[in-house]
């Protein structure tokens, strides 16, 4: 209980401590702040996270040999990619759907991945690229804004969030990052996209789609957005166009997550399986015309096997 | 040329990388863990070792398994097990389980630009006494599952796994449905058949087995005690119980 009131005392033992630490310098190269409460978070207990480089004359070519699966496809390192991610802004607040595929090369790694990152309960960023690197910077910046409303007593807006995500991938450009991200939310000014990437762009925008199957995706969706969509209608059509992606995009795919961002932040709609979403629809679902998406529209009426049911 | 030069210009690279093979697994249970994973360490198409630990017991509810570079892999194991006797120092406990699966992905994402060549496998009882799985990859993307297989047999077992605990591509009898968790006894059969099957399927892959098993505080460990070859590791007899089971491979 008098920890706190000892740790910034100028008179007890422990203050005579820290001043003879400080004039002569710590010792250990390990620092006190890792063996308190920061024991748990490692490299960004100094507040600044720091990463090690291999000791080689050009670190950049190091990495690229041994992880990038485009320059060279038999590289150890396998790094997940493919993705199909949109948002888009209308009426009713921001709509955020995503596939659940990872793939390292040819290989489905996961069908399960959750490429909405839950920054807080006013912002959502999305996955494309590299995994980790938008997992733990999208997370860094949910500390980053927490920090922000402790300081200003007032929520981030959704361009300071996105920018601050912008500039600090920026400080790292060259050296491999890789991330395609929408930051979406709803602040002050209303519902708000920023797309940010690794090289260093950010757009402010109404409708974004980013990943291998983003021009699939765009086509359903531009067909069928409007800026005053229902929120039952703007929800199907990014089902839909997710949908879309996964059926035509084979590093795109599994299931369908689908999020709405209103003014009192997030909300998660549902998951939804692709196939299922092809042969059968997405169910009893407010805004789905019922049925499947794919499967019946291609098939019925086309042979004997398969004739429309009202003949 | 005679003073040593060369009459070409040469080029040289960094490669501090091998693969050393090998196949680890976890599935998670309503309120156990196991985690397994064979004991062959080879480099190419010689074998090393024929017993080199990857299921590495990290807190009372804690395994972790670490697949790929085995250099890395150790130097890594040994830095999380650091990490988690500092925790307990300064706090007095152990780490929670979500939270080592935090720690090792910063951990993984400080070597971003010189990464370790690990696939890692976290398994064990959560907080709430439930059964977890976390998967990652080698610069630290991770997610909770209920299984996950990796290393070199990975694309023979997740495919299996995916059949039989997920009930991938199987319909349910009418008026039936299949079941969410699977009992201690019946996953165990499907990592032993897992391992073997990838030891006669891949040449990476073999002999031996390392099961760990984790079971939640006060749950029954379903005839495991009582099973032939078991050794109880467990810290204390009223807490979590953990088990581990050795088998034998074959050696070819």
């Amino acid at each position: 209980m008098n920890s706190f009131l000892t740790r910034y005392s100028s008179t007890t033992p422990e203050a005579d401590i820290r001043k003879a630490k400080e004039l002569y310098g710590e010792d250990d190269d390990v620092s006190e702040m890792i063996w308190g409460s920061a024991g748990g978070f490692g490299n960004l207990a100094k507040g600044v996270p720091t990463f090690k480089v291999p000791a080689v004359p050009d670190p950049t070519s190091f990495l690229r040999m041994h992880t990038d699966d485009h320059a060279d496809p038999s590289c150890r390192i396998k790094i997940k990619h493919g993705t199909t991610t949109l948002a888009f802004r209308y009426q009713g607040g921001v709509i955020v759907a995503v596939d659940s595929r990872a793939t390292a090369g040819s290989y489905v790694a996961s069908g399960t991945v959750k490429k909405v990152i839950e920054i807080n309960p006013y912002l959502l960023g999305t996955m494309a690229g590299g995994a980790a690197d938008c997992q733990y910077w999208e997370t860094y910046l949910g500390m980053q804004c927490r920090l922000h409303e402790l300081r200003n007593r007032e929520r981030i807006s959704v361009a300071a969030a996105s920018k601050y995500l912008s500039n600090l991938v920026y400080s790292y450009k060259g050296m491999g990052l890789s991330m395609g991200t929408m930051i979406c939310g709803w602040d002050k000014t209303g519902p708000a996209i920023f797309y940010v990437d690794s090289d260093g762009t950010r757009l402010r925008g109404d409708l974004f789609s980013v990943g291998s199957g983003s021009t699939f995706a765009y086509g359903v969706l531009d067909q069928g957005y409007r800026w005053d969509l229902t929120d039952e209608e703007a929800q199907e059509l990014g089902r839909r166009s997710i949908y879309a992606a996964g059926h035509r995009d084979a590093f795109s795919g599994n299931t369908v997550n689908l999020y709405h961002v209103k003014q009192d932040g997030w909300q998660f709609i549902g998951n939804y399986d692709i196939s299922e979403l092809h042969y059968n629809g997405p169910g009893n679902v407010p805004g789905a015309p019922g049925g499947g998406y794919g499967y019946d529209v291609r098939v019925a009426g086309r042979s004997s096997a398969n004739a429309p049911e009202d003949q | 040329m005679p003073d040593g030069s060369f009459a070409h210009s040469q080029q040289r690279s960094f490669n501090p990388y091998t693969d050393n093979g090998g196949t680890i697994l976890a599935i998670a249970g309503a309120d156990f863990t196991v985690i397994a994973g064979d004991t062959r360490q080879s480099e190419g198409y010689s074998i090393q070792t024929r017993y080199a630990p990857k299921v590495f017991r990290l807190t009372d509810r804690a395994v972790l398994a670490v697949n790929g570079f085995a250099a890395d892999g150790n130097m890594f194991v040994k830095k999380v097990k650091q990490r988690l006797e500092w925790y307990r120092h300064a706090h007095a406990k152990d780490m929670p389980l979500r939270a080592i699966a935090r720690l090792i992905q910063t951990m993984l994402y400080a070597q971003r630009f010189f990464p370790y060549y690990v696939y890692n496998i976290l398994g064990g009882i959560e907080e709430d006494g439930t059964g977890a799985v976390y998967s990652f990859d080698p610069v630290g993307s991770y997610e909770r599952e209920a299984c996950r297989a990796a290393g070199a047999a990975q694309s023979l077992v997740q495919p299996f796994l995916d059949n039989q605990i997920y009930f991938k591509n199987q319909t349910a009898a009418p008026g039936q449905s299949h079941p969410t968790h699977l009992p201690l006894p019946d996953v165990l059969a499907i990592v032993i058949d897992s391992f073997t099957s990838a030891t006669e399927r891949h040449i990476e892959v073999g002999d031996g087995l390392e099961i760990y098993v984790v079971v939640a505080k006060g749950r029954s460990p379903q005839g495991l005690d009582t099973m032939r070859g078991v050794q109880e590791m467990s810290a204390r007899p009223d807490g979590d119980r953990m088990f581990v089971i050795r088998r034998d491979l074959k050696k070819d």
